[in-house]
């Protein structure tokens, strides 16, 4: 097992009010999955993945990542975790402007105090995987958002994670880019690289193996009991219909407003 | 590291007009001190040019009473000062810091010494060996030097200097000439001059009063002619050429405690001191470089005004990229990563600051050289320190803009836009 959190429970402390985010969540991945963690905005699944990847701690409960807890690591424990064992997929790319693709790939590796030439080596082979081996010198202001993302993916991918974390991952993209980046999802998953996906978008969660719904906090694993818990909240799921349709902004601003 | 830099200049690049501005403060600092700096170098320069003439590095080294040189013409012969013997004169020869070094008897001149009606008044009459000339870096203009033969059958020859030669024969060619030294008949053989004219430059009375040489002349005969003259067993004088200026200080001193040995005398305030002019120029240059330090100090404000300009610039430059650092600190860049990064880059800044500061400082120096007519010295120690202590400026204050970078959040680094 490669995730283990048991009865994750997250409080945010709101103008001297504990308000629960994250309501004994417990998860269980194998090694070699391929996890879509679904979920309308505000329901914690942003929270959820910050956990996931040791950006941040919850209030309680227990995580093991590979076997190893790390929830009473240092923050400088940490850093190594996120660094060797964790890949991050952002839904805005997260890339370095000025950088070439070859130099965002190779950032976690100059972290890791890998030598420059194999730094470069590694980052080369990195995009080659991703279908960019012809871009590598290109900056990210000359690539289109499916190229960006890849190369993103690239970069999570180095320094051969345990696990491949992606948020919203074509929250920013068109339809046509998104359906590539599944597409390479899923070769990597082929591959063996073990995906949590977070996303609202039910299209976009059907290429995951397996499915989870996290509602209000609550992590179900049943579309049944997920879709009885929605209905019991009609207003969300409509807010939800508005989001969809465009995309990246509303969901981003709803987070803001739930979260800071 | 050199990662960070990288980026440093990267990040100062694309931000050609900010950093520019940033700099200025560092710049105008650092400029000002340089400026400061290399004139009272400058000054200093020339204080000891003044004083030690132009490089024949030479020290007199000469029998004292107390504080005032051994006046011959109204003391008798002291006892228990030894003739220097050839052995002596070897010794202080073989001294790491003397070049060479030669002996001589000397005597002020109050009256005696005529051409036909014009008396010499003021000047000096020099009993000298062979080498004298040589040691003092003096060259003959016309006529001839002293020869074996004028040493051996005492011929009663003079040489002149310009001065003296001037004061007498105002215009007159002086050579064979019969000169009158202490009612004794002298022929003038040659005229010497010194080798490179120094003129002292001199800005105002002070100067004036400071450096203007003795011009009333002097007159060279040979030593051995001069118990006909004067008296016999007068003390000898010594004159050394240090190998340089650094050296004549020690020169001097050492030559002087070698002659002090063997001293015998009675009285014990007669002992052999060498001028030392450098000790001279210190206390000159010190009055005038009390007075600029003060100026250091002013220009240092401008300095602490520009780091605090810096520090501004980094922190906004910290919030401009919260996202970059929190994808960082995401992706596993420890704190100590950011910090340096911040760092490097507030360092790169003033250092670059600096630099060109120091450029500014240099043409700043030589235009107040020019206006002034002081010499520019530029100290390489001082635009070194200056970069140096610019780079100190960028990471004092860099520290908090980067400690605030490395201590953001990456939750919440990433989600600002």
């Amino acid at each position: 097992m490669i995730l283990n959190l048991q009865n994750i429970y997250k409080n945010y402390n709101q103008d001297n009010l504990e308000v629960p985010v994250l309501k004994d969540v417990s998860l269980q991945v194998d090694e070699g999955e391929y996890v879509a963690i679904m979920g309308p905005s505000g329901s914690g699944k942003t929270t959820l993945m910050n956990i996931i990847g040791c950006l941040d701690r919850p209030t309680s409960g227990t995580y093991e990542l590979a076997g190893k807890t790390v929830l009473d690591l240092k923050d400088r424990e940490m850093s190594a975790v996120r660094l060797n064992s964790i890949g991050f997929v952002f839904q805005s790319f997260q890339l370095m402007p000025r950088e070439s693709a070859l130099d965002n790939v190779s950032l976690p590796l100059s972290y890791a105090g890998v030598r420059k030439k194999e730094r470069k080596e590694r980052a080369r082979k990195a995009l080659e995987r991703v279908g960019l081996g012809d871009r590598v010198g290109f900056r990210p202001t000359q690539l289109s958002g499916g190229q960006k993302q890849r190369v993103a993916i690239a970069r999570a991918m180095v320094n051969n994670p345990r696990i491949l974390l992606a948020d919203e991952p074509t929250g920013a993209l068109d339809s046509k880019s998104g359906k590539q980046i599944m597409e390479l999802f899923e070769k990597l998953n082929e591959e063996g690289v073990t995906i949590v996906m977070i996303t609202h978008d039910v299209n976009i969660a059907r290429h995951a193996k397996r499915i989870l719904y996290i509602i209000d906090g609550e992590l179900y694993d049943n579309e049944e009991e997920a879709k009885a818990r929605l209905t019991a909240e009609e207003d969300s799921d409509e807010q939800e219909r508005v989001s969809e349709e465009k995309p990246a902004s509303a969901e981003m601003t709803g987070e803001k407003e739930a979260e800071s | 590291m050199l990662e960070n830099l990288r980026l440093s200049f990267q990040g100062i690049w694309s931000h050609k007009m900010r950093s520019f501005l940033t700099m200025l403060g560092i710049i105008i600092g650092i400029a000002a001190i340089i400026a400061i700096v290399s004139t009272i170098k400058g000054t200093n320069k020339q204080i000891e040019e003044n004083l030690i003439g132009s490089g024949s590095n030479n020290v007199d080294v000469q029998l004292y009473q107390g504080d005032w040189p051994y006046d011959l013409s109204y003391s008798s012969i002291p006892q228990g000062v030894p003739v220097i013997t050839d052995s002596i004169l070897q010794e202080i020869q073989d001294l790491d810091e003397v070049e060479s070094a030669s002996l001589y008897l000397m005597r002020q001149v109050y009256d005696g010494v005529y051409y036909q009606n014009t008396a010499l008044s003021g000047g000096y009459v020099y009993g000298i060996d062979t080498s004298y000339f040589d040691t003092t870096g003096l060259m003959l203009q016309k006529g001839r030097c002293f020869v074996e033969d004028d040493y051996s059958a005492f011929h009663k020859v003079a040489i002149l200097d310009e001065d003296s030669a001037n004061a007498m024969f105002e215009g007159e060619n002086p050579i064979g000439k019969t000169i009158e030294i202490s009612q004794q008949p002298f022929i003038v053989v040659g005229v010497v001059t010194p080798k490179e004219k120094f003129e002292p430059v001199i800005n105002s009375i002070e100067d004036y009063y400071t450096y203007s040489e003795d011009t009333s002349g002097k007159i060279y005969v040979p030593s051995s002619i001069w118990p006909v003259v004067y008296r016999y067993d007068e003390p000898q004088q010594l004159v050394v050429k240090a190998t340089g200026t650094d050296t004549m200080t020690s020169a001097g001193k050492k030559s002087a405690d070698i002659l002090n040995s063997y001293l015998n005398v009675s009285d014990d305030t007669i002992r052999y001191k060498s001028e030392d002019l450098l000790e001279q120029a210190k206390e000159i240059q010190q009055l005038s470089e009390s007075t600029n330090r003060m100026l250091i100090w002013i220009a240092g404000i401008s300095l602490l005004v520009g780091g605090i300009g810096v520090m501004n610039i980094m922190l906004v430059s910290v919030t401009e990229r919260t996202s970059e650092i929190g994808l960082k600190k995401a992706i596993g860049a420890r704190k100590t990563v950011i910090l340096g990064q911040f760092l490097t880059e507030s360092a790169v800044l003033t250092s670059l600051g600096g630099l060109f500061g120091v450029i500014v400082g240099v043409i700043l120096a030589e235009v107040i050289s020019k206006l002034s007519a002081t010499p520019v010295a530029i100290s390489p120690t001082a635009a070194i320190a200056a970069v140096v202590f610019s780079m100190v400026i960028g990471i004092v204050f860099g520290l908090l803009p980067s400690y605030k970078a490395a201590n953001l959040d990456p939750i919440v680094a990433l989600r600002h836009e």
